[in-house]
């Protein structure tokens, strides 16, 4: 896979042609991890094939994709993820830096993570790559303090409700069966699916986030695009 | 535009949608077992999972499942519905979910049934992954044990939900529309439990008010058996599970890519007319069955991350055939026997439970056994490797066998793809162990000793019929990324076929031709007699 770096084709903003979706959480800090991992993989569990094996004559076969629960520590909620350590670790890194924003940016904390399908349509030379988003989730998420014990175990239970709700959703959206990319040839695979990890194929995605203030604007402008490649470990 | 569907989409169909059901209901179960599951992933496709997915195939739930179906598919009117149900200690029980696979008539002629519904199903068959784990009734499993128990029934026919108590809520999983049918898949539960939190439940015994209440209500009384969902080996009769007859088990693993209008490749004419890949009925290729090579949890080792459900209780109450103890508890647990789908030999049904004498006493040496061997490859944690559906071995019937191979074949398994398993056996119509050539005329001794091998090879195989290999894990071999482990390359190369050399027909001939050219060579060597002299003297 090489480094090319996605441009959005002039005058396009992710809005257009791209199916998007928002989901909100107030979670405790210590929640935060746990919860945005829990969205993203479900998202990725459904956007997630077998590894593709082309043969002759354009037919390919599927890998098979395994499947494990997660109990969560901080939250009272399981969820199940694709069987895949390295994108769980690319997940978990990408989580990990955003956990970190939201604690840096002061009392406020609130901040949004995004992940992105798109599709890259090769161009000419001079003009780099395009990047053609196609899905968007964002999670916009909302760090509260909380007093004492009590208040935490309530939170617990209510965030694993909430989270609860959230699978719901993102199950509805999915069972849409609205525009995904056509299956690629051969030759087309890298331009739809992330094949860079051995063991499952993800539609290609990129997370980027956002912190904010309490008046919604973006005070630290720390969109950063996290290509899949510079992720493996 | 020819909207009906040709004779080979609807058989493909029909498999899909009897599948799509089976792995369902393995799903569900396996959500309830009160352990965390987890399978791996496989980059080369084993051809053996269906719908990409590697979900387990518990026999037992299986037969259910069959039995319930009893060959049919879901229609309308006709629904497949699996029943979640929670048993108390006490012996007051009380309905949970319903899982119900409907079928309604809203037709999608348009769709494409190897490539589109396949693909929607098996998303379809995520999203219920992770909705399983998000109904109420997920955390009550997980806590199950000696307070109460998790039990399942599969019903066929019409959706019963007045055992849910009022105000029951219902979340949908998803539908995928065919062109026979849209697929619903949903789940109604309850919800006055809500107030009765999991503490509660685990604290205070007999929930007297709710359940008994229920139980009077109830309308209509079981129609099929609750079973726990906790594994029951061994069943209390002794039953054993027939693998129900289905011809056409295999699917299509391979899919085509119509080239877009920018590719750059000439695609043949021939490849346009290739209709999608096919289901053959008959496969005389060497037959493949699933193994589930798993490592169970070692109850000794007590990791809290062991992901694999501990399907084996340590201890079965006799006098409550239907409810076992709860898992990890106690006890060793012996590996699972696998199954193969395989229904003509009743042999082979017995021998699919070879381990269920072991279970049945509780932590005995026996299970520290299967511990030990267990820890010696265990890993530990789920995160590793767990090769629940990653091999498939080569189920060699046995040498000596004499029985036709016809009766073996591929159609009988119930996995997909299988025609494009490996085949890395030869058949085993070539194979002279199986088949030993017709004697010859004695002409020699060496012959005659050649022939008596292999008759009495084949005499013996006569006593034991079927002799299958059901499971096998060699000693301190890990089961884990390398498609050739240990394991398979003993499964593999266990009955090589006879050396060519020493087959009958072979061996006739070329011991007379070297008989025939006995006087020329003798010839020829005896001119050359100076030089071989020569010879002998620089040894010396």
């Amino acid at each position: 896979p090489h480094r090319t770096c996605c441009r959005t084709p002039p005058g396009a903003t992710p809005a257009m042609n791209c199916r998007a979706e928002v989901l909100e959480v107030s979670v405790e800090g210590r929640q935060v991890e746990e919860a945005m991992l829990a969205v993203l993989h479900t998202v990725l569990l459904h956007r997630s094939t077998g590894k593709f094996h082309y043969k002759k004559e354009g037919t390919y076969s599927i890998g098979t994709v395994g499947t494990q629960d997660v109990d969560c520590d901080f939250i009272d909620f399981a969820y199940v993820r694709v069987s895949s350590e390295e994108l769980d670790r690319a997940l978990r890194k990408a989580v990990g830096e955003f956990k970190d924003a939201l604690r840096n940016s002061g009392s406020d904390g609130m901040g949004q993570i995004s992940l992105e399908f798109y599709q890259k349509k090769k161009s000419r030379w001079p003009f780099s790559d395009e990047c053609i988003p196609w899905e968007l989730w964002t999670i916009k998420v909302n760090v509260v303090n909380l007093a004492n014990e009590q208040e935490r175990q309530i939170c617990r239970e209510k965030v694993g409700e909430k989270l609860c709700e959230k699978i719901i959703n993102i199950v509805e959206v999915m069972n849409r069966h609205e525009y995904l990319p056509k299956m690629p040839t051969q030759s087309e695979v890298d331009n739809v699916f992330d094949t860079s990890l051995k063991d499952v194929q993800p539609y290609l995605y990129k997370i980027s986030y956002q912190i904010t203030d309490s008046l919604g604007t973006s005070v630290t402008t720390t969109m950063r695009r996290l290509i899949k490649d510079t992720l493996a470990l | 535009m020819d909207t009906d569907l040709s004779s080979q989409d609807r058989k493909d169909l029909d498999k899909f949608i009897k599948f799509f059901a089976l792995k369902t209901v393995q799903v569900i179960v396996q959500a309830r077992l009160g352990e965390k599951i987890c399978t791996r992933s496989s980059s080369s496709p084993t051809g053996s999972d269906w719908f990409n997915l590697a979900i387990k195939d518990i026999p037992e739930v299986t037969h259910e499942a069959k039995k319930a179906l009893a060959g049919q598919l879901p229609a309308v009117g006709r629904s497949m519905c699996v029943e979640i149900s929670l048993k108390t200690s006490e012996g007051d029980s009380m309905e949970l979910e319903i899982w119900c696979l409907e079928m309604n008539e809203k037709c999608d002629k348009e769709i494409k049934v190897s490539y589109t519904v396949y693909n929607r199903l098996s998303l379809l068959l995520k999203s219920l992954l992770a909705i399983t784990r998000v109904t109420p009734a997920y955390r009550l499993s997980r806590k199950q044990g000696h307070e109460y128990v998790i039990l399942y029934r599969i019903y066929f026919g019409e959706v019963q939900l007045s055992g849910l108590g009022e105000g029951f809520q219902t979340v949908r999983v998803g539908t995928v529309g065919t062109p026979v049918g849209t697929i619903t898949l949903s789940c109604a539960y309850r919800i006055n439990l809500a107030f009765m939190s999991t503490r509660q439940l685990e604290r205070t015994p007999p929930i007297m008010g709710i359940i008994i209440d229920h139980f009077v209500d109830r309308p209509y009384p079981s129609s099929s058996p609750m079973h726990p969902c906790n594994y029951r080996a061994g069943e209390d009769n002794g039953a054993v599970y027939p693998s129900v007859e289905d011809s056409q088990e295999v699917c299509t693993t391979s899919f085509s890519t119509s080239p877009p209008s920018q590719c750059v490749f000439t695609v043949t004419k021939a490849h346009f007319q290739t209709p999608p890949p096919v289901v053959t009925d008959t496969l005389k290729v060497p037959v493949m069955g699933l193994a589930f090579s798993h490592q169970p949890a070692a109850l000794g080792v007590g990791s809290a991350d062991m992901g694999f459900p501990v399907l084996f209780a340590g201890g079965l109450n006799a006098a409550h055939p239907h409810q076992l103890i709860g898992p990890g508890k106690e006890g060793g647990v012996p590996p699972i026997p696998s199954q193969p789908a395989h229904g003509t030999q009743a042999d082979q049904e017995r021998m699919c439970t070879p381990l269920d004498g072991v279970h049945y006493s509780a932590a005995t040496p026996s299970s520290s056994e299967d511990t030990e061997t267990v820890s010696n490859s265990s890993e530990g944690k789920c995160g590793s490797p767990h090769d629940l559906l990653e091999t498939i071995f080569i189920r060699k019937v046995g040498a000596f066998v004499n029985k036709p191979i016809n009766q073996v074949t591929m159609a009988n398994l119930d996995i997909p793809f299988a025609m494009f398993a490996p085949k890395n056996v030869e058949l085993e119509d070539n194979d002279p162990m199986v088949n030993p050539p017709d004697s010859p005329e004695t002409e020699s001794p060496l012959q005659g000793s050649l022939h008596s091998e292999g008759s009495s090879g084949s005499s013996t195989g006569n006593t034991h019929d079927d002799f299958v290999m059901i499971d096998f894990k060699p000693a301190f071999s890990k089961d884990d990324i390398l498609p050739m482990d240990l394991g398979t390359f003993y499964r593999e190369f266990q009955n090589p076929p006879q050396l060519s050399s020493l087959s009958i027909d072979i061996g006739a001939q070329s011991m007379a031709e070297d008989l025939d050219s006995l006087p020329e060579k003798l010839a020829v060597h005896e001119k050359n007699v100076k030089e071989f002299d020569a010879f002998v003297e620089t040894l010396q």
